[in-house]
């Protein structure tokens, strides 16, 4: 079972590379849910997956019975789960409202924010891209 | 959204089932799978669903208080249920505490904060989105 | 029963933004009240951070189980020297902050949700700093990312929508990252729990998947901490902020990051695997050199400015790298003084950009004839940020370059001081175009004046005076520093506070 869960992990892990290397937003938001996925797996598979009985301790025992599942990897699954929804509900709207404004989706495209070209310092070039439309 | 008739007259009942759905979900969750996280996210659908037949100014009007507001109550709301602990046993923020003979304990009020803070950020940040706000 | 005063210190930190974040969204619609809230807010953290502070330093490193759960099966409440000035120096960040916001241009429209986003980035800070298992600091870096997303598109322009895209992708990609590294650590020692975890680190028998995990936390935090060459998000957002935004995460984010990397090295790696050395020393070489080289490359101030977090985080690491108890401290220090002196920068920024209407330097000039005490103020902290004496910059950057010499890392305290000679032309090109420079025609021209002038300038003077401050009196912070670095070598009393004295 471990080694099926490694396998898958490494899959999910190779799909989520390969789509955030995409140049499209929608691509790389998927590889971000894969790569969340892949993450939550890795800590399920971490805390023993074996043990199926729930667990609870029996009146009066110590500790849990053998065989009982490991609770706290399926805690923190479902916190990592709860917050990766809203984070990638953030970045979803991101994306769409970049569409809106931009008009693309293409991350090579959006430069805004780092404009190719540093503003020039002399002040006559400053002036001549001024006048260009 | 095309402006259909039948979408826009069950609009409100859509929102108070869905509502209903998640006031149960909620209570529910203590002994059984639900909670307020889950049953805020119901009622937030439902809210959606009314924004997109009648616009979310509408649904604005139905919700009285913004979103926002909704979100600082519940997140007020949990937070105090993790302060008795504190004040009368000196174990901070421990949501366990039982009211003497009661099966009603912090847990509770510290559930219908999650529910109130996820529905009312989840609105906060999808009502903008739905609509004419965002033609 | 009245819950014991260090419970009472480690969890204030934590509820008195968490309650400031929910009043001020209870109240959206009334900025007069959020205002109050906030100032209310920032005022007790600044209290309670100084409390801790002083508790620390009194009766050594506190722990507090929260819900009463033992640990290492509970979330534990951890405050040692380090962590504790960490509190209070957020603190002093948030009040500065807080008093500059209301004035700046950008903010006008935007206030309602100001208060409680930055009440929630504090909030996640602060938990950080005290989080004593790997899980919590997750959730807590987390809750800090998202106020931070909401804060980054306050101003609403198209700049910074393209900037969020950028910010959001990368630093989800490195939570996830560290999420899986969470994964990883437990099923190898099956504890989240830094102190038990430092406890069982050495007896884990596959000692080559625990270098492969701490390769992993260490990319992840060094991703949050934008250090080269995992620093590419951090220049192309920052610059797009509006001033107080910028400047609160200009002082505390990355620090964050940097503060996880030294936890993490100094307590659950403290012997250092023989990787680990080298791999620090081309991290803090690359970052200095990179970000300071970036530096001189532009012409937009609050871009500069942007570029020099990333080198300032350098030196940050070479204390790091080179890991003696007066190394660590050297890194402590400058962390304490570079979240003062950056955060100041960039509000001098907003200051800068209301007087003279622009960031960018071929549009300014004659700023020192028009407002010296702006002038003055940009100096302080730039001069302190390049590390002149008699300013807390000089302190930091003397401790850790020191300690580079001292331990044979000659090559590494080159750079270092390289770095800083570079920093010095970036705060003087500021400087000369700013400030000395002939104002260029068609130059904007407002004079700060009246209330505005207060408001804008008051939290930059505080801050100046308190780099002043750490550079005059510098015996007790360089004392409090050495502590610091001693206990984080040392260890014992962090594991003997969180677990109790078993073996």
């Amino acid at each position: 079972m471990e080694t099926l869960l490694a396998l898958l992990f490494g899959l999910l892990l190779a799909a989520a590379c390969y789509l955030l290397l995409a140049r499209s937003l929608p691509r790389v938001i998927i590889g971000l849910l894969l790569l969340g996925n892949a993450a939550n797996l890795a800590i399920i598979a971490a805390g023993r997956v074996a043990g199926t009985a729930p667990p609870l301790v029996e009146r009066g025992a110590q500790a849990l019975a053998a065989g009982a599942s490991n609770p706290l990897p399926q805690a923190l699954v479902l916190t990592a789960i709860v917050i990766s929804f809203a984070l990638t509900a953030f970045v979803m709207v991101l994306a769409w409202a970049t569409w809106r404004s931009e008009a693309t989706l293409d991350p090579e495209a959006l430069r805004r924010a780092e404009p190719a070209a540093l503003p020039s310092t002399d002040k006559q070039e400053a002036a001549e891209a001024e006048a260009r439309p | 959204m095309p402006d259909s008739l039948i979408l826009r007259a069950s609009a409100s009942y859509v929102l108070w089932a869905g509502l209903a759905l998640s006031v149960f979900v909620l209570l529910r969750g203590h002994n059984e799978p639900g909670g307020g996280f889950i049953g805020g996210l119901i009622g937030a659908l439902g809210f959606v669903f009314h924004a997109l037949a009648r616009g979310p100014a509408e649904t604005r009007r139905v919700l009285r208080l913004d979103p926002l507001a909704w979100g600082g109550s519940g997140l007020l709301l949990a937070t105090a249920s993790g302060l008795p602990a504190l004040l009368l046993h000196a174990e901070p923020l421990l949501t366990h505490q039982w009211i003497d003979g009661l099966p009603i304990g912090t847990a509770i009020p510290f559930d219908i904060g999650v529910y109130l803070v996820v529905l009312g950020f989840a609105l906060a940040f999808v009502l903008p989105f739905l609509g004419e706000e965002s033609a | 029963m009245i819950a014991a005063r260090a419970d009472w210190l480690l969890a204030l930190p934590v509820l008195i933004p968490l309650l400031a974040c929910a009043l001020s969204a209870a109240l959206r619609g009334r900025p007069l009240v959020q205002r109050a809230v906030t100032a209310t807010a920032a005022a007790a953290m600044l209290v309670s951070g100084a409390a801790l502070v002083a508790e620390v330093l009194g009766r050594g490193v506190i722990a507090s189980q929260m819900g009463d759960w033992p640990a290492p099966f509970g979330i534990t409440m951890v405050a040692d020297l380090f962590a504790a000035a960490m509190v209070a120096i957020t603190a002093l960040i948030y009040a500065a902050t807080a008093a500059y916001a209301p004035a700046d241009a950008g903010m006008r429209a935007q206030e309602a949700l100001w208060h409680p986003l930055l009440a929630a980035l504090v909030l996640g800070v602060a938990g950080a700093f005290l989080a004593g298992d790997l899980f919590n600091l997750y959730v807590w870096f987390e809750v800090m990312l998202i106020a931070s997303f909401g804060l980054l598109v306050l101003g609403g322009g198209r700049e910074q929508l393209d900037a969020a895209v950028k910010y959001a992708v990368l630093n989800l990609m490195a939570t996830t990252v560290f999420l899986i590294a969470v994964g990883l650590v437990y099923g190898l020692t099956g504890t989240l729990n830094l102190a038990d975890m430092a406890r069982r680190m050495p007896q884990v028998p596959n000692q080559g998947a625990a270098a492969a995990v701490a390769f992993l936390l260490l990319a992840a935090f060094g991703a949050k901490a934008a250090v080269f060459p995992l620093f590419f998000w951090l220049p192309a957002s920052y610059h797009t902020a509006i001033a107080p935004v910028a400047a609160i995460f200009a002082g505390l984010l990355t620090k964050v990051g940097v503060y996880a990397m030294i936890r993490l090295v100094t307590l659950v790696f403290p012997a250092g695997q023989d990787w680990m050395a080298p791999l620090l020393w081309a991290v803090a070489a690359g970052t200095m050199v990179v970000g300071v080289l970036g530096a001189a490359a532009h012409w937009d101030i609050r871009r500069i400015l942007s570029f020099h977090i990333i080198s300032q985080i350098g030196y940050m690491i070479v204390g790091l790298a080179v890991a003696t108890p007066f190394a660590i401290a050297g890194a402590v220090l400058y962390i304490i003084h570079h979240i003062m002196v950056k955060a100041n920068l960039f509000l001098v920024a907003g200051a800068i950009r209301r007087a003279g209407g622009s960031f960018s330097l071929a549009a300014l000039g004659g700023l020192w004839r028009r407002d010296p005490w702006l002038g003055i103020l940009f100096a302080i902290a730039a001069l302190s940020l390049a590390g002149l004496p008699p300013l807390s910059g000089f302190w930091a950057k003397f401790m850790v370059v020191k300690s580079g010499f001292d331990a044979g890392w000659y090559a590494l305290a080159a750079v270092a001081l390289g770095t800083g000679i570079l920093t010095l032309y970036s705060m003087l090109k500021i400087w000369i175009e700013a400030f000395w420079k002939e104002p260029p025609e068609g130059a904007a021209v407002v004079a700060l004046a009246g209330r505005e002038r207060w408001l804008l300038l008051g939290p930059v003077a505080a801050l100046a005076l308190v780099t002043l401050g750490i550079g005059l009196w510098a015996e007790p912070f360089a004392a409090y520093a050495l502590a610091a670095g001693e206990q984080l070598a040392g260890r014992e009393a962090y594991i003997a506070a969180v677990l109790g004295a078993r073996p």
